[in-house]
Parts: structure tokens; C-alpha cells; sequence
């Protein structure tokens, strides 16, 4: 089949994740062939990358092109769509990708699945997905194609050199975008950058309350790192948004992140799953961050957090 | 400035989860239902507009059971709602159709979703209804400003990043959790909106793109698991954290 994969850039740099998409389509392929697609004013060097890894790279260039926007992403994919005639499209499943791609697939009138982690081409396509934060899978099949795709980052890590040849798809978009990019926002930067501590004590809903905080700052203390949350304690203003670990937020590989109370969504797993030594406690036996976790426990951490800041004082003494 | 909101009633992942005994959709029994999170922060920009500016704000739910969050969206300070009472399966082309035509009638500057929903984290019905409509969109809204005839939203992006846009109204925005701090409802406060307007629209969905062939528990790679009372555990952490020179 032939396989298409929009790749993704900013400040820059390719994201990793459009070359994942093409060793997904290297698989997927059979007797077809694994075409990346780069949208941009000027994006040969994006191309150049991607061509180790592509059959075809088709470049869409052109002025009004140097910002994304999802009109004109939409509105040159689908005339190079309806001339190439794909029969699968792959898009990171990011901020960019994530909203671009259920519009590009609504005007083609195709289905389309999101955050995709396994694909399946023996009999039609099917694809497997999780739902409930991560809780529970689910197979589905998609009932024609072409159809769209939005896949998960860090899944498709391996696949082969390809070594493709890079075309100018010669196509312009056809209108003005209605959206208008105006600028990047820095994030904020805090007192305190957790990318550098080397151990890091981690809140998540289960911390239940702002007034809870003071526990885990209590425990960071006596271990010597520093507090930080995920996403719920953020929204909840417990921490403040430099403090949260996630795809949005913070990348962290300390040598010890102690979760207290996380779900372990995968939103936030990314941003912490590389950590040296990850130990996790949670009420909920089935919560995912204990797929991450080298050590686990089942409690509440109401009960063993303050044991634990016991035992640590009468060590320090 | 008239916004129209689509709010879900839908299970609370924490909740306890299983799959029914079909194999393919989610046991009822054991889950907590409630408005969707996201949602609670689209409803509340929505509101908090019409504070500002005047207008109405209507709440749009779809599913049989959707009374509950509908009523309490009202007591949030939604005008009034509209009621789509049909289960749409999995396929979010199907929730984005139902509502697509329920509101045919509504005109509207605006129409609020939360980014995703709590149970199925598909993040598609909000930008399938703008494309249906043909609607310019931005979705994972972190911050809003609302001016005449347009406005100028910040998206959030990898990294902590924002992207800074401006969209003509009428669009669709997607709502990113954290945006605001929805207001509590008291129990008082949701039997108060029952004056307020709950309209049943009728529409059967037509398209179908997908099939759910099996439901499941992930694989997960466990971690060990220590156990024992609160003290054992604290007691084998501190070997843990000992061995690794940690303390």
C-alpha cells in the first residue's frame, strides 16, 4: 500500500516522531512504498532527513507556507491527496498533528483513528489504541480506505534506511488561511528547573488537595530534590506550570523520581519514563504508572509518605 | 457574543474499569459518571465571556444519560440546553454529525469543546464539527482573548511552548485543561436550574467509519511490588534508596 507520512518541525528541527512514522509505513508497506510529505516555505534540509528513510519525499514549498496553520496544511494535503491517491495517511499525534488531522480527514470524507500505537494491514487496517487514560485497549477496524492516522510518539522507534528520492510536489495552497500565526510563546521560567535535580518527589490528583503540598515538599527536603506534578496539579494551581512533567510540560531523568499519587497517563509517563530509579505509590492497583515504575506500592500515600519522612529524620538525626 | 458548548457525560477514568462480558465496550458497573473534565473548563470560558460581554451561552450534550451534566452546566450559569438523545458509538464522526445538526438552526460566534474526552481520548469531535461546518479552528486553548469579529488564542504546544493565533469568529475552539478555575456547583445550585430550558433534539446518525473488534487490559510490564504495612514499606524504600546511595 502506499503510505503517506506528514512530517512535523519546529524551531528548527524535525521532530523524531516523522521518522517513526515512516518506519511504521516501512513495515506497513508491503509492495507499496513509504512517501513522507514536508509542508514549509523552505524545507530541503527537513527532506534530505527524511529521504534516509522514505521511498519519496514530496516537498509542498511555497512563502505562505512558513507558519503552520491548519487551513493550509488541510488545503495542499488534500489536492496532493486527490492526485496521489494514498491509501494511508500518518500524522504525529501532537499538538500540530493531533489538530490537523481530524479536519484533513473530515474533508477527504475518510475515517480516521488518533494516537494509534499498534496498526494491523493483514485484512483491511486495523488499529489498537488506548482509552480511559490508559487503562484499557481497544482494537478497531476501520471500515475503508484511505483513512487518516494519528500515531503515538516514542512507538515506532526502529526501521530500516531507505534512501528515497526527494520531489517537488508542485502544488501551492489555494487560499488564505482564515487562522493567522502570530507568535511562539516561551515558557515561564520558575525559581527552580527540575530538568537538573537529581532527585525529584512528584504529586499527581491523589495529593488531593494544595494544602497536601507541603507533605511532599516535607519529603523533598529531606531528600535533598525538589517538588514537581503532573498535569491535574498544575490545572488545580497546587504548583506552578514550570513545575509539571509531561509532553507540555517537562522532559526529567533524575536519579530518583518518587511519584506520589500519579495515574501515570501517558502524557505525563514521557515526561519521566527515562528516570534512573522510578518508584511509584498510588491506591489504584491498576493505574499505569506501575508499567513504568521499577518499584510499586498499593497504599495510600497518606499513610506511608509520613512514615517515611519519620524514618528519614531519625536517619539525619 | 452567543457560544454554543458541547459537554460530555462521561466516566471518570479513576474509577474502577473493566470490559463487559461482549468484549468490546466498557462495564458499566464500577463507573463513576460525571461532566468531562475538559468540558468543565470550555463551559466555564464560555461563561465567564458572556459575564464580560453579554450574549448566551447554550450547552450541547449527546447520549441518553447526558441530563446530569447538562443540569449542571445550567447551574454553572448556561442559558440553556440542547439534549441529543442518542448513543454514538465510538465513531466521532457520529457525535460530530448529531451535533451538526442540532444546532443548524443556532446562529453563534462560537463553539466551545473540551481538547478530549476523559473515557475515549479520541480529541476529534470538536475539529470534525468545524470541518463539517467549515469553520476555522485551534484546539488545545491555554489562554483567550476575545475582541470584535475575532480572537487571538494560545495554543498549547510540546515543552511548556504556547502558539500565539488569531481566528475570525464564527470558529471552534478546542479547551485546554488549566485555562480557568471552573466554578463549584452546589447541589442547591443544580435543582435552581431546573427552570432553566433542556430541549431534546432527535437526530439519528448516518455515518459509520469504524468497528470495534475487542476490547482489553493493556499489557503492562509490572513493576515489584513492595508490600507490607505503612512502616515495612516506608522501612524497604529506605534500603532501596540506601543501596543506590541515594541517602
Amino acid at each position: 500500500m502506499k503510505v503517506f507520512c506528514v512530517a512535523e518541525y519546529r524551531f528548527d528541527e524535525l521532530n523524531p516522531l516523522s521518522i517513526e512514522l515512516l518506519n511504521l509505513a516501512n513495515q506497513i508497506k508491503g509492495d507499496g512504498t513509504a512517501e513522507a510529505v514536508v509542508v514549509g516555505k523552505n524545507v530541503g534540509k527537513y527532506a534530505e532527513e527524511l529521504a534516509k528513510y522514505a521511498d519519496k519525499v514530496w516537498k509542498v514549498e511555497d512563502e505562505g507556507l512558513e507558519n503552520y496553520t491548519p487551513d493550509l496544511y488541510v488545503d495542499v494535503l488534500l489536492q496532493l491527496a486527490e492526485r496521489e491517491k494514498p491509501d494511508l495517511i500518518l500524522i504525529g499525534n501532537t499538538a500540530q498533528g493531533g489538530e490537523f488531522a481530524p479536519y484533513l480527514a473530515a474533508k477527504m470524507n475518510v475515517p480516521i483513528a488518533t494516537d494509534v500505537v499498534a496498526v494491523d494491514v493483514s485484512d483491511g487496517v486495523k488499529v489498537s489504541r488506548y482509552l480511559m487514560q490508559g487503562k484499557l485497549m481497544v482494537d478497531l477496524k476501520l471500515k475503508s480506505t484511505p483513512a487518516v492516522l494519528t500515531i503515538r510518539q516514542g512507538v515506532f522507534k526502529e526501521g530500516p534506511e531507505v534512501g528515497g528520492e526527494i520531489v517537488d510536489a508542485g502544488i501551492k495552497p489555494s487560499k488564505e488561511s482564515r487562522r493567522k500565526f502570530i507568535t511562539f510563546v516561551e515558557p515561564e521560567v520558575g525559581e527552580v528547573d527540575i530538568t537538573q535535580a537529581d532527585i525529584i518527589v512528584s504529586v499527581g490528583r491523589g495529593i488531593e488537595d494544595a494544602s497536601n503540598i507541603e507533605l511532599a515538599e516535607e519529603l523533598a527536603e529531606l531528600l535533598g530534590g525538589v517538588v514537581a506534578g503532573s498535569r491535574p496539579v498544575i490545572d488545580n494551581g497546587w504548583l506552578p506550570k514550570d513545575r509539571q512533567v509531561g509532553i507540555s510540560g517537562k522532559v526529567v531523568k533524575p536519579k530518583l523520581y518518587l511519584a506520589l499519587g500519579i495515574s501515570g497517563a501517558f502524557q505525563h509517563v514521557m515526561g519521566m519514563k527515562d528516570s534512573e530509579l522510578i518508584i511509584a505509590i498510588n491506591k489504584d492497583p491498576e493505574a499505569p504508572i506501575f508499567g513504568v515504575a521499577h518499584y510499586g506500592v498499593v497504599a495510600d500515600l497518606f499513610e506511608v509518605v509520613p512514615e517515611l519522612i519519620e524514618k528519614l529524620k531519625e536517619i539525619k538525626g | 457574543m452567543k457560544i454554543i458548548v458541547l459537554a460530555k457525560h462521561a466516566p471518570d477514568p479513576e474509577s474502577e474499569i473493566s470490559v463487559a462480558s461482549d468484549g468490546k465496550s466498557i462495564s458499566q458497573s464500577g463507573l463513576v459518571y460525571d461532566i468531562n473534565d475538559w468540558d468543565r473548563y470550555a463551559v466555564e470560558e464560555a461563561i465567564r465571556i458572556k459575564e464580560e460581554k453579554g450574549g448566551e451561552v447554550v450547552v450541547v450534550g449527546v447520549g441518553t444519560n447526558c441530563d446530569d451534566t447538562l443540569r449542571k452546566c445550567l447551574a454553572m450559569g448556561a442559558d440553556r440546553a440542547i439534549k441529543i438523545p442518542v448513543d454514538t458509538s465510538f465513531d466521532a464522526y457520529q457525535t460530530a454529525e448529531v451535533i451538526k445538526e442540532a444546532i443548524k438552526d443556532e446562529q453563534f460566534d462560537m463553539i466551545f469543546a473540551g481538547l478530549m474526552s476523559q473515557d475515549l481520548n479520541n480529541a476529534q469531535v470538536g475539529v470534525l464539527l468545524a470541518a463539517m461546518l467549515d469553520l476555522p479552528v485551534a484546539t488545545a486553548v491555554a489562554q483567550l482573548k476575545v475582541e470584535d469579529g475575532k480572537v487571538i488564542a494560545r495554543r498549547e504546544l510540546e515543552g511548556g511552548y504556547l502558539e500565539e493565533v488569531e481566528l475570525p469568529t464564527p470558529c471552534v475552539l478546542t479547551i485546554q485543561s488549566g485555562i480557568n478555575e471552573p466554578r463549584y456547583v452546589s447541589i442547591m445550585g443544580i435543582k435552581r436550574a431546573k427552570s432553566k430550558e433542556m430541549k431534546e433534539v432527535n437526530v439519528t446518525p448516518s455515518i459509520s467509519t469504524l468497528e470495534i473488534e475487542k476490547m482489553y487490559l493493556p499489557p503492562v510490564k509490572k513493576a515489584e511490588m513492595i508490600e507490607g504495612d505503612p512502616s515495612q514499606i516506608a522501612e524497604k524504600i529506605i534500603e532501596i534508596l540506601k543501596e543506590r546511595g541515594l541517602i
